[in-house]
């Protein structure tokens, strides 16, 4: 592409494989606190919340109505901790591009990298990989810790039940997912506070908003929204407004992938 | 050899650089001089690849900076000493950089050596001062043994002995042959560390030419001379056709004359001297006559603060932390 003749370069010109980018990405999640410090958080959450709810059904058990009581999945303490904790490894997604750009570290990084397209799939790879192994690792931790404390009536199921392994491995996926997202998020606004909103409007505020749509076109947009179509995964069966399991948890997927294509077009093209 | 053509940068309607041409050749160091805000730090981004160039092109060793792989071995840069993620060690910081362009860990080690953090390597970098950090910078710079070295602006806010390792270390290495570019918009440092200078005011390349050369281009030597008699004296000298300003610490300046021929009209009328000397021009009355009408914000004007547009490397040192 370019005519002009370097001044009989010494060497050739180096290279460096995507593979350097990769480990360099994997060095950078290691050797900050906040990896970890969030983990911690988006685990204490959601294995908390879930003991917690296991433990209210459990002692009020004995006051619930029939019908109240026909609802408890095994993965139902999962579910909802997951409605509250999710967040937490979206704010992971969101911290790791946003602190570059409010350090300047940004800059520093592109230079030795600038190679966005490369730069931005490594992020992803890594970010998801760390939370892939961290999301099982609450979500099995979630489903056992739950079942636990459901023992005490006698409720707990097990991994064995119907559709349950699935939910509990999808639930894994699932905040991975959330955290790819999360970074295409704050790819796109560049700021921490903005980001992490922009993924709690996304993950919490859409589903209430959802749920109070009128008449069958609301029960049918409630259902694609991010957080309802990714959730699917988490029940065993497929309730009657919601989408099955992995076509929920694809559409997320799918919803993941546009943003972060969308944040790639503009992080190749703005300056930086 | 960094090599820019036509190089255009636009933010709105205020141009920040506006068709620059120069070339920075190996084995020298070229000062990029200019005031605050007249495009210099724009002109590095887009060397750099970060800054998208309006129109124009710059190339590094005849490529574009982005398509390098590992441009590390390429180019070292020091843009901004604190853009580094403050939570993580120097050590750290610097290993996430090698790996990414293939670098051995060993060259980690050895870049911290060179540039003295060994005590403080394994420290986050957010506790460094401003001399750590810009040395941290340095260190990364230098990983890829880079044939070419950009540094903006890097002895903003150094101590002296922080700047004269600096100077120092930017002669040894243009006389390692490589190319080094320094960009400042302190005077008296180009004057003593700079071979070659490239001056940029509003955006505009305004000369790219040899220090001397540009001194001797831009400002004149002249003949201070100090008498209780500069009542008598200055008539006679201005008899003489030369140009004479007097300075408020009664002495005269005398434009187109030698000193001798100031000394002998004095001994001629008997007049006493008190002090005569030739007094060489500085690269800053230089910059001065060249820039004059160039610089952005004149001190002492009703400016507000941020004027809109301005471009980010219009903020003033020590305001970083731009995103």
């Amino acid at each position: 592409m370019t005519a002009a003749a370097a001044p009989a370069p010494a060497a050739p010109v180096r290279k460096a494989s995507f593979g350097n980018v990769l480990l360099s990405e994997w060095t950078k999640i290691l050797t900050v606190k906040s990896t970890f410090w969030t983990l911690l958080a988006g685990a204490i959450i959601v294995i908390g919340f879930s003991a917690l709810w296991a433990l209210a059904f459990t002692t009020s058990y004995d006051q619930l109505s029939p019908a109240d009581r026909a609802t408890l999945e095994p993965t139902t303490p999962m579910q909802i901790a997951f409605y509250f904790g999710e967040v937490v490894f979206g704010v992971l997604g969101v911290l790791v591009i946003t602190t570059e750009y409010g350090t300047g570290m940004i800059r520093t990084s592109l230079t030795a990298m600038p190679r966005r397209g490369h730069y931005l799939a490594a992020k992803a790879l890594v970010l998801g990989g760390v939370v892939l192994v961290a999301g099982m690792v609450v979500s099995f931790a979630s489903f056992f810790v739950s079942q636990a404390v459901l023992m005490a009536q006698d409720l707990n199921g097990s991994l064995g039940d119907k559709g349950v392994l699935r939910s509990v491995i999808g639930g894994g996926i699932y905040l991975a997912l959330i955290a790819v997202m999360a970074l295409g998020v704050g790819t796109l606004l560049r700021h921490t506070a903005g980001s992490v909103v922009a993924v709690f409007v996304i993950l919490f505020i859409l589903g209430i908003v959802g749920n109070f749509l009128p008449g069958r076109w609301g029960e049918t947009v409630n259902k694609y929204l991010p957080s309802n179509a990714g959730a699917a995964i988490l029940s065993p069966g497929t309730p009657g407004n919601s989408l099955s399991p992995w076509t929920g948890l694809g559409l997320f997927a799918l919803y993941t992938a546009i943003v972060l294509v969308v944040a790639l077009v503009l992080f190749e093209r703005l300056d930086a | 050899m960094i090599r820019a053509r036509g190089l255009t940068k636009q933010y709105g309607p205020k141009t920040a650089v506006d068709h620059a041409d120069f070339t920075v050749v190996p084995g020298r160091v070229t000062g990029f001089l200019g005031p605050n805000g007249a495009g210099k730090s724009t002109t590095m981004r887009m060397i750099l690849g970060l800054d998208r160039p309006t129109a124009g092109d710059v190339t590094v060793n005849g490529r574009h900076y982005r398509e390098f792989a590992a441009p590390l071995h390429e180019v070292g840069a020091l843009l901004d000493a604190k853009a580094v993620h403050g939570g993580r060690s120097a050590y750290n910081h610097l290993l996430c950089l090698a790996q990414s362009n293939g670098i051995p860990r060993r060259r980690v080690d050895e870049v911290i050596a060179l540039v003295g953090l060994q005590t403080v390597a394994k420290k986050p970098s957010r506790g460094f001062s401003l001399g750590m950090g810009q040395r941290l910078g340095i260190a990364g710079a230098l990983l890829g043994d880079p044939g070419i070295l950009m540094f903006d602006e890097p002895v903003n806010g150094l101590d002296p002995e922080g700047i004269l390792w600096i100077r120092t270390l930017m002669r040894r290495l243009a006389s390692e042959g490589r190319t080094v570019f320094v960009s400042s918009h302190l005077m008296s440092e180009m004057a003593v560390t700079a071979d070659h200078l490239v001056v940029i005011g509003r955006g505009r390349i305004l000369a790219d030419t040899g220090m001397r050369d540009f001194i001797d281009a831009n400002a004149t030597s002249h003949v201070r001379v100090r008498s209780p008699q500069l009542g008598e004296l200055e008539p006679l000298l201005a008899a003489r056709g030369w140009r004479v300003e007097s300075d408020p610490d009664l002495s005269l300046r005398v434009y187109g004359a030698g000193s001798a021929q100031v000394g002998d009209i004095a001994a001629d009328h008997a007049i006493r001297l008190h002090e005569l000397g030739i007094v060489q021009p500085s690269l800053e009355e230089a910059f001065m006559q060249l820039t004059e009408d160039t610089v952005e914000y004149h001190a002492g004007l009703p400016e507000p603060e941020t004027p809109p547009g301005t471009p980010p490397d219009a903020v003033p040192p020590g305001g970083g932390g731009r995103g």
